[in-house]
């Protein structure tokens, strides 16, 4: 059974249906990306699975269990957290702070101090600014702060909402590695991207979302080689 | 040495308005509302003082039950007026909260009538600390009042639950993705905040032997405006705009000539200080979303 089931996802904003019934599934230990333009209904579909905005319709079943209609809080502690599009770290807090927080489910205080320690020898520059208040890093430091935090509460799904936004070519190529990276770990990892290139190239499965429908699905090998994505994601 | 007594009762008046300003900006920074029936919270916090020390006379005892009083008042009005609104227009909760302020205020005039009520929680006195003369009302207020800012400090920035209200006042999504449940937070930013209430309405009843219906009502309007002065939101920022508010009427109430116009002073600093500083004086700049 598939980690994460969404089968007939509707989401409206007012009367805008923004979701018009998609179904996907996540496999455990794949990485799965959902490509599309803007206002396809990506962010749309990952705040509405792990339950920040309301579902019209459907259902998602994760690790088993009905979360349909499960409040967000309640959901990241079975397992599933995101990083949010836009990163949204708490930029008041410290970087350790922030660290705190993504922890802010798990009890194990060791456990703690040992990712606290993993973390800061993957990235040396938010050891440097442990102390720092995050709202002051770079665009590019502060996306490695909200994917430690969000790995910090050990989730078995991880969702990404365009990481690679607004960073450098370099910083772009540095955050697919990591996510190549914690998905050996053994954490599956649900990716939205506007960089299909690079997405389809990790993806074990992908989906093509247009105007709040799947129109296409497959590994990601097979939609980096269609005609259809190539013509309109890939720039011919 | 009459400028640091005035300085010292100006600091203990503003530490009155310093409890009252916390539940204003606390509640706005995490519930992103302005609870404008948190001046009567004050008032049924008074009235609570009132049965208390006829039936036992005793004011710690009468103190503790105010603030569980208030405590349980403030999470029943959020719970049954604020909560099924979240989400609606912030007109909507603007409108109920005033509404529940009235009824709050016409509720205790039915039950208590619109007479003032006398509560005499103790005799003050005057401390001489070597050349200073400072009355007992003073003394109380300052320590009872620097006790709590320093412990509400200390919890934001170093519990568990403290750091996770920091975290639902600055992006309410990012902190559900935390596990933070956010309802949870706000019912206890209420239960504080009008737990800080009580203490405020202890301290303007030992100054004044009297408890009314609209005891709460411009108390409360000040330590709002000391709440904006000191940047909406922001606790050390309700706790600079109540300590000043404080310092500000008790030098202007010393010279016969100013102190008819105590209250004009204190909103016209208002004015300054927004046109200077529009976030005031410790808020944050509204971020630009990337």
């Amino acid at each position: 059974m598939a980690l994460l089931e969404v089968k007939g996802l509707e989401v409206y904003y007012g009367v805008i249906r923004a979701l018009r019934g998609i179904d996907f599934a996540v496999e455990e230990g794949q990485i799965v990306t959902l490509i599309g333009a803007n206002g396809a209904g990506k962010t749309t579909t990952m705040q509405s699975v792990v339950g920040i905005i309301p579902k019209k319709a459907g259902t998602v079943i994760f690790d088993g269990q009905d979360i349909t209609k499960t409040p967000c809080h309640k959901i990241v502690k079975l397992g599933m957290t995101q990083v949010p599009e836009g990163r949204r770290i708490f930029q008041e807090l410290s970087v350790y702070e922030n660290l705190l927080m993504g922890a802010y489910i798990m009890k194990d205080q060791s456990q703690f101090k040992q990712d606290l320690e993993n973390i800061f020898t993957r990235f040396p520059r938010l050891a440097e600014r442990r102390n720092q208040v995050a709202g002051t890093l770079s665009g590019g430091e502060q996306q490695m702060l909200a994917i430690s935090r969000a790995i910090m509460s050990h989730p078995k799904l991880l969702m990404l909402d365009e990481p690679s936004m607004g960073l450098s070519p370099l910083l772009v190529d540095q955050v697919f590695e990591i996510i190549k990276d914690i998905n050996k770990d053994g954490t599956t990892i649900l990716l939205v991207e506007q960089n299909a290139g690079k997405s389809l190239a990790i993806s074990d499965q992908a989906y093509v979302l247009e105007n709040g429908s799947i129109v296409l699905s497959g590994t990601g090998k097979e939609l980096a080689e269609s005609e259809m994505v190539r013509k309109a994601y890939l720039g011919g | 040495m009459e400028f640091i007594e005035t300085l010292l009762n100006g600091l203990s008046a503003g530490g009155t308005y310093a409890m009252i300003a916390l539940g204003y900006t606390m509640v706005y920074g995490i519930a992103k509302m302005l609870n404008f029936a948190h001046g009567d919270v004050i008032m049924v916090g008074g009235y609570t003082l009132f049965i208390t020390m006829g039936m036992m006379g005793n004011p710690i005892l009468a103190l503790i039950l105010a603030v569980v009083c208030c405590t349980v008042l403030g999470v029943t009005i959020e719970k049954v007026a604020y909560k099924p609104l979240r989400g609606a227009s912030p007109l909507a909760v603007l409108i109920t909260a005033i509404g529940m302020s009235y009824l709050l205020q016409s509720l205790a005039q039915i039950i208590f009538g619109s007479a003032n009520k006398s509560v005499d929680l103790m005799e003050l006195g005057n401390i001489s600390l070597g050349a200073l003369q400072l009355s007992t009302y003073t003394v109380i207020t300052l320590v009872a009042s620097g006790v709590i800012m320093a412990a509400l400090s200390l919890f934001v920035k170093y519990t568990r639950t403290g750091r996770a209200m920091i975290a639902v006042s600055e992006d309410r999504d990012a902190a559900q993705l935390m596990g933070i449940n956010v309802n949870r937070i706000i019912t206890l930013t209420f239960a504080i905040g009008s737990g800080l209430a009580a203490f405020a309405g202890f301290f303007m009843t030992l100054k004044t032997y009297n408890v009314s219906t609209t005891m709460g009502a411009m108390p409360g309007i000040k330590a709002f405006t000391a709440a904006v002065i000191g940047g909406i939101g922001s606790i050390p920022g309700a706790m600079v705009g109540g300590l000043l508010m404080g310092v500000v009427e008790a030098f202007s109430q010393t010279s016969p000539a100013i102190a008819p116009y105590t209250d004009a002073i204190e909103f016209a600093i208002l004015i300054v200080i927004l046109l200077v500083r529009p976030s005031g004086i410790l808020g944050k700049k509204r971020r630009e979303k990337v």
